[in-house]
């Protein structure tokens, strides 16, 4: 059953016309944008990143290698991995936020909706406009909470209804309760977690498609990662979610499907490398690269 | 084996020390001490030299200057006090401040926000070059190219002409001093908006200058208090200011605080001299309350960014 005829090519622009119909037979079919038990939807479930060979390089240092991908519609997809197995670098790749790295440098594609992040005319504003990401540590402006929200949407020119966009998006982010009496106050005066739930709400203030989380939990407690936690899942379905997790409960508890990456020794320096990405359950019970396994049952990393 | 263990050294060699020994000094340890102490007092030495230097100099011009302080002397003209010196300079340092600020906070951004590596490292050599330029050559260029009557333009001394000369002295510090401010920014910050996919010179306008405007208002007042005591250009420049009246308008040769100060004390006339060291004492007590208040301000943008 799950062996290669079963395998099926997520992709939106050419549903079920495979790759080689259409004479690009050169295109090897991405290994990790595989299903295993479910080849028998009706509509496939829309992709939203197609992540297609991409190796990243840091000057002369390679931090990933040939990473095929799928990230898919409203749900919650999850990369974990040992450190500096380049789950980070692939993330902020996906917005564009390495270009400010000195030597960063990017091969492969990576499609969104069909369109290539990486494409000549592509404004990096824009892909970020659509595509918002939440950082490590809370990183609020030094401003009220109330001007924090209402920053992007002000530069943004979506000034019409500013406080009612501040509402929803402080409710959003279940943040709503415990700020309202004093949103003319300094966000810097929010504890952690409060920060860390301020700054989704700063990002889902405009409404963008896609989130990127990049490990939004580790600075926090585990109150406040749990209200992360709960936030996300509310925030599932109106947004495509990828989330960086060292914690692989986390992982489990939050995301459909999960990636799993890890340094791969082949050359003479280890690279970063995509391992096995699957469904979140079938990573974690019953994983088909023993690499994975070990990783998941805490035998390494 | 047993011996390795009972001498606890490396192999079968013993250790140099008994472990049980009290914890005094042994060996050439007592020698390390006392050198170390012989750097540290040396070093503690200068620092007090330093000082002891800016004491004396400012208790020679309180001393010497105190005499000539009074209402009048501030507040008339020539032959009793000094106003016009100090509007002018005002009005010349004023001039100088309007100019070199917009542009050194501009060129901070662009080392700071825009430039590549190889850019920004070399404007920012510009930049000290420009410093360590010798303020009589600025002097010499703008009176060559603007006031001499033979020269290029041949405009003739006026203030506003010097105030263009203090600013090219002024836009390198506060280029490189607001570039030192706009690094205490946290790089988390224009991160974050940059994930919002905001526009680079706005993120500038509304986030990043408002963070840093306390610190380039602090490297401002210092670059004012630095080119108000400047001499050289002046002389070359507005040496002809009329110290009878006040003079408000730019373009006359204006009177300013140190080229007073250089003719008062080239009087043959001693009570010139007196006049001189309170004019003096005046300067001095304006770039001392001047840097002071800029630290003091500095400390608190600071605290109000990190914390």
């Amino acid at each position: 059953m799950n062996l290669p005829p079963s395998r099926v090519r997520i992709r939106t622009d050419q549903p079920a016309v495979p790759s080689s119909a259409n004479g690009t037979g050169s295109v090897a079919l991405p290994d990790a944008v595989t299903t295993s038990a479910e080849a028998h939807w009706d509509t496939p479930p829309e992709v939203v990143f197609d992540s297609r060979e991409v190796s990243v390089f840091y000057g002369a240092k390679q931090a990933l290698a040939g990473v095929n991908l799928g990230i898919r519609r409203g749900q919650i997809t999850a990369l974990i991995g040992p450190s500096g197995c380049g789950k980070t670098t692939f993330l902020r790749s996906l917005n564009r936020m390495n270009d400010s790295v000195p030597d960063f440098r990017i091969e492969g594609e990576i499609l969104y909706h069909g369109h290539d992040i990486y494409g000549g005319n592509v404004d990096q504003v824009e892909v970020r406009r659509r595509i918002g990401m939440v950082f490590q540590k809370p990183n609020p402006f030094p401003k009220s909470i109330y001007d924090n929200i209402a920053w992007a949407p002000r530069n943004l020119g979506m000034r019409s209804g500013l406080s009612e966009r501040v509402e929803k998006a402080l409710r959003g982010a279940a943040l709503w309760d415990e700020v309202k009496d004093r949103l003319k106050d300094s966000a810097l005066g929010l504890s952690g977690g409060q920060q860390q739930r301020l700054c989704i709400a700063r990002a889902i203030a405009i409404e963008p498609d896609v989130l990127l989380l990049d490990e939004p939990a580790s600075a926090l407690d585990p109150i406040a990662t749990g209200a992360i936690e709960d936030l996300m899942h509310s925030l599932k379905g109106r947004f495509t979610i990828v989330i960086v997790t060292h914690n692989m409960q986390q992982a489990a508890r939050v995301a459909d499907r999960t990636a799993f990456f890890s340094l791969e020794t082949g050359g003479e320096k280890p690279v970063g490398s995509l391992i096995e990405f699957d469904d979140t359950e079938r990573i974690f019970s019953s994983p088909r690269d023993p690499r994975t396994r070990d990783y998941v049952t805490g035998r390494f990393g | 084996m047993s011996s390795t263990l009972g001498s606890g050294g490396f192999g079968d060699r013993p250790r140099a020390y008994d472990p049980a020994a009290p914890l005094t000094p042994t060996g050439n340890l007592r020698r390390r001490q006392i050198f170390s102490k012989f750097t540290e007092y040396l070093a503690t030495a200068a620092a007090i030299g330093a000082i002891a230097v800016l004491v004396i100099v400012i208790y020679a011009v309180v001393q010497h200057g105190i005499d000539a302080i009074s209402w009048d002397f501030i507040t008339k003209s020539a032959p009793e006090g000094v106003a016009p010196a100090l509007v002018g300079s005002a009005v010349i340092v004023g001039i100088a401040t309007l100019i070199a600020t917009p542009l050194g906070v501009l060129i901070a951004l662009y080392l700071n926000e825009y430039a590549g590596r190889r850019a920004a490292s070399f404007v920012s050599l510009t930049m000290d070059v420009m410093n360590g330029l010798p303020a009589i050559i600025v002097g010499l260029f703008f009176f060559t190219f603007m006031v001499n009557q033979k020269g290029t333009l041949g405009l003739g001394q006026a203030g506003w002409i010097a105030g263009l000369a203090l600013s090219i002295i002024m836009v390198p510090l506060i280029a490189r001093g607001t570039q030192g401010v706009l690094r205490l920014i946290p790089k988390s910050q224009s991160e974050a908006a940059d994930a919002l996919g905001v526009a680079r010179w706005r993120t500038v306008l509304s986030v990043i200058l408002p963070s840093a405007l306390g610190g380039i208002l602090t490297v401002t007042i210092l670059s004012i208090a630095r080119a108000a005591g400047e001499t050289a250009p002046l002389l070359l420049l507005t040496s002809n200011g009329d110290i009878s009246r006040v003079v408000l308008n730019p373009f006359e040769a204006l009177a300013s605080g140190p080229t007073r100060i250089y003719t008062l004390s080239e009087e043959a006339n001693p009570a010139g001299f007196t006049e001189a060291w309170g004019l003096s004492l005046l300067f001095i007590s304006f770039i001392l309350f001047a840097s002071l208040g800029a630290r003091a301000l500095l400390a608190r943008s600071k605290r109000k960014t990190s914390s």
